[in-house]
């Protein structure tokens, strides 16, 4: 009995013991001083696809730059907060593709993770699929592969998300208006031959210039879609052909942007201007067809003249081990350096003082200047040619260094 | 007649990816979901001996097929083998195989993209312009389209006119009965799956020279294969090309008198047509 007794009040003590100790734990970290102890590392969350169809375009322009981005910020010491540097710890997951999977990864890198910072995922529908859970767990997202036409929109439903890249009309804008610039110059005449893969980006962006095109009198004389995944193009391009366009606008995704361009070769189609979409900006284009690519338009395009361009090119193929592309690669690199000089002028992880200072400010990336006006970066690339090895950017909504677009003289 | 002949030239493709499939599951009985990650990773492997060796992909098909009928021996033996031999109906066993393979799918994929990462690839190989009747088409087509046809006859002939080849085809009919007349079925089992992986492998070496492939791409080609393979009839080499004939030349004829837009509708439409009057395939036997 007494022994129970005593047990029971060891019990009593012990548990008060616990509890007291709890308290001054909880207390201490409450107190102003603490959170200073507690961070000895910024955790970055990054979920994107490794796998399913958009694996292809992340290989090359999203995680190469998050692991070029983390090895320069760490080389630095870490990420400047305040007057410390403190090293930034990479939490990557894998979306496989899909929506679902993507949001699920967002929230678990917000609640168990606790991530600092989360980075953008890849793909229009994925960011638009994760924006109302970064916006419900306060993380900024700055999207840089999401092109969309809704970008303000999109702003104003989530004040968190900005958007770097570009709308699709002005994608296809630009396209016509390069096409305008080659007839004012008497390379070509006003003959277009427009086709688009079948899905979402490339539906928009055929729309768009449609329109573009007859606004500057161009006339479309072969038009025509192909399923998502089709790399037997030879009737596409044999039709084309059979119009006798002086210019052919393919908007089109990365197998088949190889496959019309290696089949115009085959069939000798050769107008003296040849656009074909995404991943025309890719090295791989370049690996490809060689000398061949001489004088191809595609989308994208960058200033590679610049010494940063230069540097950063060089410095992504020493650390990753392969060459960054011509479009979305030094966005998506500038991207994290906005989120980078962001933190530094909050002098804090706080997310919400990080985001003020996102908000219509100018940073100085890898891509020159890039503002936010309004959440939206208003001046990006557009239009790309292949010119000597090199894709230049020919078209942007008031970037520096456009080279003029020159006529593509046959295959080689 | 262009349509006629660029239509053949895809049929050839079609029947390079199917022809495999329909050995493994005609005659070994595996509906192997696995069978386009096996294309691929000789996609892979063609584009590693081409750009590392500089081996042209015709040379290098001698060391992919016969790596790839090891392999998809030792695959069959080690993992499959053990789910035939305690399958206690056919219907049973294709449950298994299919779960086993879609474990196998996603083994291979991981080990690709571990190995190459998930970007695309695509190098040029004979990407130049072949005359036929005035016509320029890709030559590299054109030497798949003749090494599918090679493939096809020899593989045809094999399997009426030699002895091992009837043993076969006795499998695919009736297993059972087969080993009432001394046939080693087993082996014969394992002796067509890996056949069908060889045949799968070298169609993957002969499409890498003119299709942009990476890693995830597997399922576009097991799902191409299978439409061609239930169309044609299971286990059936002409069923087979003669179902990659018919959508070859279907699909470029929607697409260069309709529009390019309907060849996937075009391929379906004719599949659900096979499915609703010719359930068992072209050449396939009705189910007993």
């Amino acid at each position: 009995m007494t022994i129970g007794l005593h047990e029971r009040l060891g019990l009593h003590g012990r548990l008060l013991g616990a509890a007291l100790l709890a308290a001054g734990m909880a207390g201490l970290a409450a107190s102003p001083w603490a959170p200073a102890l507690a961070q000895d590392k910024v955790k970055i969350g990054a979920s994107a696809a490794k796998t399913g169809p958009l694996a292809g375009g992340t290989a090359v322009t999203h995680w190469p730059n998050i692991q070029l981005w983390v090895h320069d910020v760490n080389a630095k010491g870490g990420l400047k907060v305040g007057d410390k540097r403190i090293p930034v710890e990479l939490i990557e997951y894998d979306d496989r593709t899909s929506n679902e999977e993507a949001v699920k990864n967002v929230q678990r890198l917000a609640t168990v993770d606790e991530a600092d910072f989360i980075v953008a995922p890849y793909g229009t529908g994925i960011n638009l699929a994760t924006a109302p859970l970064f916006a419900r767990y306060g993380y900024p997202q700055i999207a840089v592969t999401a092109v969309t036409d809704k970008a303000d929109e999109f702003a104003g439903r989530w004040p968190n998300s900005f958007w770097t890249l570009g709308t699709s009309t002005a994608f296809a804008a630009s396209v016509a208006d390069v096409l305008a610039r080659l007839r004012d110059a008497g390379t070509i005449g006003s003959k277009v031959a427009l086709v688009n893969v079948a899905d979402a980006f490339g539906i928009e962006l055929a729309n768009a210039g449609r329109e573009a095109l007859k606004a500057q009198n161009f006339e479309i004389v072969y038009d025509s879609s192909y399923p998502l995944g089709t790399q037997d193009l030879a009737p596409v391009i044999n039709g084309a052909k059979a119009a006798a366009p002086d210019a052919f606008v393919a908007f089109s995704y990365p197998p088949d942007t190889f496959a019309l361009t290696e089949q115009a070769r085959i069939s000798d189609f050769s107008p003296k201007a040849f656009y074909v979409g995404v991943a025309t900006a890719f090295p791989a284009f370049a690996g490809k067809f060689g000398a061949a690519a001489q004088g191809i338009l595609g989308a994208g395009g960058v200033n590679a003249g610049t010494d940063e361009m230069k540097a950063y090119r060089a410095r992504h193929k020493e650390v990753t081990g392969k060459d960054a592309d011509y479009w979305a690669s030094p966005v998506m690199y500038a991207s994290l350096q906005m989120l980078e000089q962001a933190v530094e002028r909050a002098g804090t992880l706080d997310r919400a003082k990080v985001m003020e200072q996102l908000k219509n400010a100018s940073f100085d990336t890898v891509m020159g200047e890039v503002t936010f006006d309004g959440n939206v970066n208003r001046k990006f690339w557009t239009v790309g040619q292949w010119q000597d090895g090199v894709f230049h950017g020919v078209a942007s909504t008031g970037l520096p260094g456009e080279v003029a677009p020159v006529a593509k003289e046959g295959w080689k | 007649m262009d349509i006629v002949v660029t239509g053949i030239l895809l049929s050839g493709t079609y029947a390079l990816i199917a022809i495999g499939l329909t050995l493994q599951y005609g005659v070994a009985r595996i509906m192997n979901l696995a069978n386009g990650e096996t294309l691929v990773a000789a996609c892979f492997a063609a584009f590693w001996l081409f750009v590392t060796f500089q081996v042209s992909p015709l040379v290098g098909l001698l060391v992919i097929a016969p790596a790839a009928f090891a392999l998809n021996w030792a695959i069959y033996r080690v993992l499959l083998a053990p789910l035939v031999a305690r399958a206690k109906s056919r219907g049973a066993l294709e449950v298994d195989a299919i779960l086993a393979t879609f474990g196998l799918l996603f083994l291979l994929q991981g080990l690709m993209l571990l190995g190459f990462g998930g970007e695309y690839f695509t190098y040029s190989f004979l990407a130049e312009p072949f005359r036929i009747l005035g016509n320029p088409y890709g030559l590299n087509r054109v030497v798949a389209f003749a090494a599918a046809v090679v493939i096809a006859g020899l593989l045809f002939l094999f399997l009426n006119r030699t002895r091992g080849g009837t043993a076969l085809r006795a499998v695919a009919v009736a297993p059972e009965a087969a080993l009432l007349v001394a046939i080693d079925v087993p082996r014969f089992a394992a002796f067509a799956f890996a056949l069908g992986g060889a045949v799968t492998a070298a169609g993957g070496t002969l499409l890498s020279t003119f299709y942009t492939f990476n890693a995830s791409m597997g399922v576009v080609f097991t799902m191409k294969a299978l439409i061609i393979v239930v169309m044609g009839g299971v286990g059936d080499i002409r069923g087979a090309v003669l179902a990659a004939l018919i959508l070859g030349l279907a699909e470029t004829a929607v697409a260069s008198l309709v529009d390019p837009g309907l060849t996937l509708a075009a391929t379906y439409g004719l599949f659900i047509l096979t499915l609703l009057f010719r359930p068992q395939g072209l050449f396939g036997r009705p189910a007993s």
